[in-house]
């Protein structure tokens, strides 16, 4: 039984249509208000299994979807890689058939392989939720940035958003790219070109060399995380030149010629990629991130939960 | 139309003896406009305001596996504390009581209603729960291959009763 | 002594300019006639006549690269089962790639091959020694006491030879033996982590990419470098644009570089990765459609002078995996006639003659082997097939271990039907019959 409306899985925004997107958002919207209930809870998703299957780290993701499903009374197994089959060289493939054989509704998956989600899917007949696969996409994250951006700007069509760091590594940087482009929007990437995919003049975006040109475009800065890891990886000399080359500062946001949304996926490395006067300033919408995580979640769970008998 | 939610208006004062604690909640979509015109008479009548609220059943409903999820989910707008007040249900067609039951299964979510009642416009029969309205507009006998349909001009530009036959599914 | 008559097939021999109906006589495991039609013919023996009506007769296929995993991994494939595939697909002759386990870096490991092949009694195996001890790229493995064991040329293939001057010396050290030094082009630094082609695929699936400059830098170090020792280098399953350009500049030059391309490479584009299928990763990746054109038409300007399948079977649940985590390469052996007849000759990229070419008479000059042509009095090493027989590849059905194969479902044309290999048929399609000639 698949989702009438979603199909049977969530894996990235780059296969779902405009109006499929704008359902979800539309769907999420309402369900806002049930986490502003005494009793944060409705038995929406009551009976149903969820299994959590986290692979990576993650604190942020994995607590959001945890909240989403207790939120639609679904009953929820964490997994994660530490302690678990997965560390003692199980694959993936394995993983897959054990959940299969003990029935669950749906996998929420989080791993750091590029298309991990979609071969689960392929193998598994539970939904399944891309939760962010290796570089390739978080639809999650990249849909409750949409219904962040919506709440303030209204439609995005014709909107300037600007996705701001290290495109090159970023699953949140794709489906933030797939989602703003089917709702209309204009979209520019902002970074080292180190970080910037070799291709992504073919991908339909704007790209700014200069933090500076970028902010005096932009509407919205979505402004990803740095890892730390790059500068090992040698496409960055040091955190130092990072902030002043590209680091989103109170002085350069002063020169902009409008009021400027500022995002970010979280977690955030103040006084690298975003300074903390911006992080917590009266134009941040960071918090409502979070708060429309659950939002969106809920709503993906919901609607991929439901389904129409075949031919009924 | 407005002759019968007239008469309902007049029931619940009567039957609940007056408005101090009195809550209307319509049920999404067409039960949330009706409890705004019967609050509206009431008001004409008693020349107090009524509290109103709307609630949004969707995830509330026990047929979620089989009818799919409905798309957009309603608001549930309930303004101020349950407790203690009289909060009567309004909602357009009562037929098998299961939207009903997801109403109270909400409600009781949000506080503990001193007393809740129903009223709905049309009851058309066909109960699969033990569950009757307090307050009824207007009695049919409908067979289970109809469907019973209320429209009103907020939503569908005109009032009035409508049955026509059910398409595969309910 | 038997005798095996082809009787009425279009006989293609590129080594002697032949291509016409006519009958190929073979006596032991020799030729004794190739080409105008026999009349009657009588043998005191026992005498099999083939009908070779509809087919082609051409000298055997070589395929100079493959991987047979025998010693070390035989769960994935066997030299056994890998000749049996190579024969199925209309070679009569292959080598194998020195990356097993342990690696083919001395003449016990490379005589260990050469047994097994004399063993299995199919194709014929030939070892292609390591370049470096355990393919480390350290120091020379012994390419004098390989080639008296029966190595034909030597790589350090799966690995590229990193380092510049053990390349060097190793050009310089093999013209002793005359033999090819076979390199897989890839600069490590620029390929690290790679899973596919870098492009717009590569950064809309999340997957590391492997730029083309990571193989043309290494292409064209190798080819400064056998300009400077008067080395033959041999340049591994080319897959750029690029890399086509620069051993055409080192080949007008006369530099002694020779290069291969695989039937893949000359079939499908990175696009064959949507869907993280894993079958479609490889090493070098799965190019543009541009890079498709430009090897195809270096095969039939001859800037590419061979087809060889890098045949790499895997065994399959290690390709049940995400993709970055999948190995690298496709079982070749029983699809490469048919792709390259679907992909340049039924297009008209080339005439039959030059597949032959490409597929045996140049493989067996590179690699200084035996076969590679039909000449009176040359070894019988001959693979018929039919050139129009339309099929869908299903790997369940392949004689190797292999099934890790992108054609999957495909419909392709062309077949072989039947593999001699001195003189003696080891694969055939049924067709033949035993009989006196009468």
């Amino acid at each position: 039984m698949n989702s009438p409306v979603l199909g049977k899985d969530l894996l990235g925004l780059e296969t779902l249509s405009a109006e499929q997107i704008r359902l979800i958002l539309d769907t999420a919207g309402p369900l806002k208000e049930i986490s502003e209930r005494t009793i944060k809870k409705v038995p929406a998703l009551r009976g149903m299994t969820i299994v959590n299957l986290f692979f990576e780290a993650s604190t942020r993701t994995r607590i959001s979807f945890e909240f989403a499903e207790k939120r639609l009374s679904a009953d929820t197994v964490n997994v994660g890689a530490a302690g678990s089959s997965v560390s003692k060289g199980e694959t993936l493939v394995d993983t897959a058939r054990n959940l299969e054989a003990m029935r669950i509704d749906m996998v929420v998956i989080r791993h750091g392989a590029s298309g991990a989600a979609k071969f689960l899917a392929d193998r598994i007949e539970s939904k399944v939720v891309n939760a962010g696969d290796g570089t390739h996409e978080h639809p999650t994250q990249g849909l409750l940035d949409l219904l962040t951006l919506r709440d303030r700007l209204g439609d995005l069509a014709g909107r300037r958003v600007c996705i701001c760091g290290d495109v090159l590594h970023s699953r949140v940087a794709r489906s933030n790219l797939w989602g703003l482009k089917k709702l209309g929007a204009e979209v520019a990437v902002c970074g080292p070109r180190s970080l910037l995919p070799n291709a992504i003049d073919e991908m339909g975006v704007k790209v700014f060399d200069r933090i500076e040109a970028a902010i005096e475009w932009a509407e919205a800065l979505n402004i990803l995380r740095l890892q730390l890891e790059r500068m090992q990886g040698g496409y960055i000399p040091s955190l130092r030149e990072y902030n002043r080359v590209f680091g989103v500062t109170r002085e350069r946001l002063d020169r902009a010629p409008r009021d400027i949304i500022i995002m970010h996926p979280g977690p955030m490395n103040r006084g690298v990629e975003i300074d903390s006067d911006v992080a917590d300033g009266p134009h941040s919408v960071i918090l409502d991130q979070v708060t429309n995580g659950v939002a969106i979640r809920m709503a993906v769970l919901y609607l991929l939960a439901g389904g129409r008998p075949e031919g009924g | 139309m407005a002759r019968t939610l007239r008469r309902m208006a007049d029931e619940i004062v009567e039957r609940f003896s007056g408005t101090e604690d009195l809550i209307l909640v319509g049920i999404q979509r067409r039960g949330v406009q009706l409890a705004e015109r019967i609050a509206g008479y009431i008001t004409e009548r008693e020349g107090a305001i009524v509290a109103l609220g709307a609630l949004d059943i969707t995830l509330y409903r026990d047929d979620l596996q089989t009818i799919g999820p409905r798309p957009v989910v309603g608001k549930t707008d309930l303004p101020l504390s349950l407790d203690h007040r009289t909060v009567v249900i309004v909602d357009d067609v009562l037929y098998t009581g299961r939207t009903v039951r997801a109403a109270m299964d909400e409600l009781a979510d949000f506080g503990r209603p001193a007393r809740i009642a129903l009223a709905v416009l049309v009851d058309r029969g066909g109960r699969e729960l033990p569950i009757h309205a307090d307050i009824v507009g207007k009695r049919i006998q409908a067979p289970s291959e109809l469907r019973v349909d209320v429209l009103i001009r907020e939503v569908d530009g005109e009032d009035g009763v409508v049955t026509v036959p059910r398409e595969g599914e309910g | 002594m038997d005798s095996i008559l082809l009787r009425g097939g279009r006989v293609v021999d590129p080594s002697q300019n032949l291509d016409a109906i006519g009958d190929v006589l073979v006596e032991g495991d020799a030729i004794a006639h190739a080409g105008s039609p026999l009349g009657e013919v009588r043998r005191d023996g026992g005498l099999m006549v083939i009908d070779c009506a509809g087919r082609i007769v051409a000298p055997g296929f070589i395929d100079v690269h493959c991987h047979l995993r025998e010693p070390g991994r035989e769960d994935v494939e066997t030299i056994a089962t890998g000749a049996m595939a190579a024969a199925a697909g209309g070679f009569t002759a292959v080598c194998a790639m020195p990356n097993t386990d342990p690696v083919t870096d001395n003449q016990a490991a490379v005589g260990f091959i050469v047994r097994q092949a004399q063993r299995a009694g199919s194709a014929r195996v030939y070892p292609i020694g390591a370049v470096s001890l355990g393919q480390r790229g350290d120091s020379l493995a012994e390419f004098g006491e390989m080639v008296g064991a029966g190595a034909v040329g030597v790589s350090d293939d799966g690995k590229p030879v990193a380092s510049a001057q053990l390349m060097r010396s190793a050009l310089e050290y093999a013209r002793t033996f005359n033999i090819p030094v076979a390199d897989h082009c890839e600069e490590p630094t620029l390929a690290k982590g790679g899973a596919m082609n870098e492009g717009v695929v590569s950064a809309r699936l999340g997957l590391k990419g492997i730029p083309s400059e990571a193989e043309e830098i290494m292409a064209i170090r190798d080819i400064l470098l056998a300009r400077r020792t008067g080395g033959h280098v041999h340049l591994c399953h080319m897959s750029t644009r690029g890399s086509v350009e620069l051993i055409r500049w080192g080949k007008d030059r006369g530099i002694r570089v020779t290069a291969e391309v695989c039937p893949h490479h000359l079939s499908l584009t990175e696009d064959a990765v949507e869907g993280y299928d894993t079958n479609a990763k490889m090493n070098p990746p799965l190019r543009t459609a541009d890079d498709v054109e430009a090897l195809r038409e270096a095969v039939r300007d001859g800037t590419i002078d061979l087809v060889a399948t890098d045949h790499a079977p895997h065994h399959y649940d290690e390709k049940e995996r995400a993709f970055s985590d999948a190995p690298n390469g496709i079982v070749g052996l029983e699809t490469a006639l048919a792709v390259v007849v679907t992909h340049l000759v039924v297009p008209g990229i080339i005439a039959w003659p030059l597949l032959v070419d490409r597929m045996s008479t140049t493989p067996a000059r590179v690699f200084g082997l035996q076969g590679g042509t039909l000449r009176r009095g040359t070894v019988a090493d001959i693979t018929i097939f039919d050139p129009a027989v339309a099929w869908t590849v299903d790997p369940d059905t392949f004689l190797s271990k292999g099934r890790n194969s992108p054609y999957r479902g495909k419909a392709l044309t062309g077949r072989a039907t039947c593999t001699i290999v001195g003189g003696r048929v080891v694969y055939g399609d049924g067709r033949r019959e035993m009989g006196d000639g009468r």
